[in-house]
């Protein structure tokens, strides 16, 4: 068996091209996430969007409708009450996305039948990655690649200072709904691949590992997608051989590679990345 | 004079009782008030309410429609782990303009001249935490100062600084007045800050005084605004405020 062997199945090239644009995806938009303190809702909103997925599979509708439009209400109703801060963002996130994940549980326990399909959404496939989806992922990804080169100055401000990006004629409400909107999308298109469970994982940990690296922001924008690329192309083969979940392949090379670089960048690195996870 | 900004009776509640009731207060041009409390008195809601941040629970906050008007926050909010360089920071104050994502070479001009003029040329591309605390507060105040504000706001400037570092905020912001830039700022420090401006309001949930600091820095305007006995001394030509503890002569 070569190493190179997978790729001749079709399904295979598929799950490694969206396994590979996937964790370029999550490194970019991950940078935000880990700077603005939001990891918990990277793991908040994968969780709620299980519940849509769910909902999906039960009433036979397409699962990027209905997890999409599930996942978007929960990402617009989970960064407004992170923006007001009235109950505490992390408790109110844990309530929203732990019952939208406890509803898509009792759905399958339920109704059964769509069983294998939320087996995947929960942990990740490599199977009956489609054409299409392929497609759908990059699409993604140039719309990810386009609104940070579009509002680069805005989404920076607003995430450094929001309060006098504010004052300065940035709608930061807007770019707050830009990046949750950016973030959902992002969860949806490459969570069968990576797995719900996981994908939080995939979005802090190559960012973390680029602050570790770097001091500055667009170096950064440019160090966690390819970190982030490199763990879903390798991961994805790694998987295939070992007959282990791509997700879980995937995250525990990304998790290699943070030791790593933890243990060469050594106290610099430990206080570029201090107070990004919470 | 010109009122940049007018609180007509301003209140404020963050959903419990009022950390600012009934106040009124004309900002003029060019002004340089400062405006002194006791922690948690409501100077920082004060000037959120003047920047627009916060809408008045009731009363109305009017403002010159076309004001340009600039923010420099405490330091202590500032997250220094933020992976960003002087020159970024200074850049983001051109954000606002939606076809501009990239700075341009003009912005970019600009940013260097202005951090030239606050004795920080050569420090463009230094990340922020390998600032010292005056050069920080100085980065900061080049941003506000991007937009060419006809009125800047200040919350704590010399907040957790070193003397030295106070001396060089007082001097720049005495500068940018004489210049024509209306100043608003909130400090805790008496003697350092507010007493060498023009004009000082004591807040304590309510606008308690408003002069010039012969008028306000009474002792029994203090006791008011600090809510415990003061002594305000006069040591060439300044005066100097105390604390006046019980039972201490």
């Amino acid at each position: 068996m070569t190493l190179f062997e997978p790729f001749q199945f079709e399904f295979f090239r598929n799950g490694w091209m969206v396994s590979t644009l996937a964790g370029a995806i999550c490194g970019l938009v991950g940078v935000y996430v880990v700077l603005r303190s939001m990891s918990y809702i990277g793991h908040g909103l994968s969780h709620s969007i299980f519940g849509g997925a769910a909902a999906s599979a039960v009433l036979s509708v397409n699962f990027y409708l209905g997890a999409g439009i599930w996942g978007l209400l929960s990402a617009l109703m989970i960064g407004r009450v992170a923006r007001r801060g009235k109950v505490g963002a992390d408790a109110a996130i844990g309530v929203i996305a732990t019952a939208s994940f406890a509803f898509g549980l009792a759905l399958t326990n339920v109704f059964g039948t769509a069983k294998r399909s939320i087996e995947a959404v929960l942990f990740g496939s490599i199977l009956g990655v489609t054409a299409l989806e392929v497609v759908a992922v990059a699409s993604v990804g140039v719309l990810a690649v386009g609104i940070i080169a579009g509002f680069y100055r805005k989404l920076l401000f607003a995430t450094f200072d929001p309060e006098v990006a504010d004052v300065s004629g940035v709608n930061v409400g807007r770019m707050e709904a830009l990046l949750m909107v950016m973030l959902a999308a992002t969860i949806l298109f490459t969570m069968k691949i990576v797995g719900v469970l996981l994908i939080s994982a995939l979005l802090v940990t190559p960012a973390v590992i680029a602050r570790m690296v770097t001091n500055s922001f667009s170096r950064m924008l440019v160090i966690a997608p390819l970190v982030g690329a490199v763990c879903g192309a390798i991961g994805m083969v790694i998987s295939y051989h070992v007959d282990v979940s791509p997700g879980a392949v995937i995250i525990l090379l990304a998790s290699l590679i943070f030791v790593v670089v933890y243990a060469v960048t050594g106290a610099r690195g430990r206080g570029n990345a201090a107070g990004m996870i919470h | 004079m010109t009122a940049l900004v007018e609180l007509d009776g301003v209140s404020h509640s963050y959903g419990g009782p009022f950390v600012l009731d009934h106040v009124h207060l004309i900002i003029e041009e060019p002004s340089f008030l400062g405006v002194i409390g006791p922690s948690g008195s409501g100077k920082t809601t004060l000037l959120r309410l003047v920047l627009g941040n916060l809408r008045p629970t009731r009363g109305a906050v009017r403002r010159r429609s076309d004001l340009r008007i600039a923010y420099v926050p405490q330091v202590e909010t500032v997250n220094w782990n933020f992976p960003i360089t002087a020159s970024e920071v200074v850049l983001m104050a051109g954000a606002s303009k939606w076809y501009r994502p990239r700075a341009t070479e003009s912005e970019r001009r600009r940013m260097s001249e202005l951090l030239e003029q606050l004795g920080l040329g050569g420090f463009e591309n230094r990340h922020i935490r390998e600032l010292s605390g005056g050069q920080q507060q100085r980065v900061f105040l080049a941003r506000a100062l991007y937009s060419d504000p006809e009125l800047l706001v200040l919350d704590e400037p010399t907040s957790g600084v070193d003397v030295r570092t106070r001396h060089e905020v007082v001097h720049l912001l005495t500068d940018l007045h004489r210049n024509g830039t209306s100043v608003v700022l909130s400090t805790h420090d008496i003697n350092g800050l507010a007493a060498h401006l023009p004009i000082i309001a004591c807040v304590n949930r309510e606008l308690i005084a408003v002069g010039t600091p012969i008028e306000v820095l009474t002792p029994a305007v203090l006791e008011r605004t600090y809510g415990a006995p003061m002594k305000v001394l006069e040591h060439g030509g300044m005066l100097l405020v105390t604390d006046s503890p019980m039972g201490l002569a």
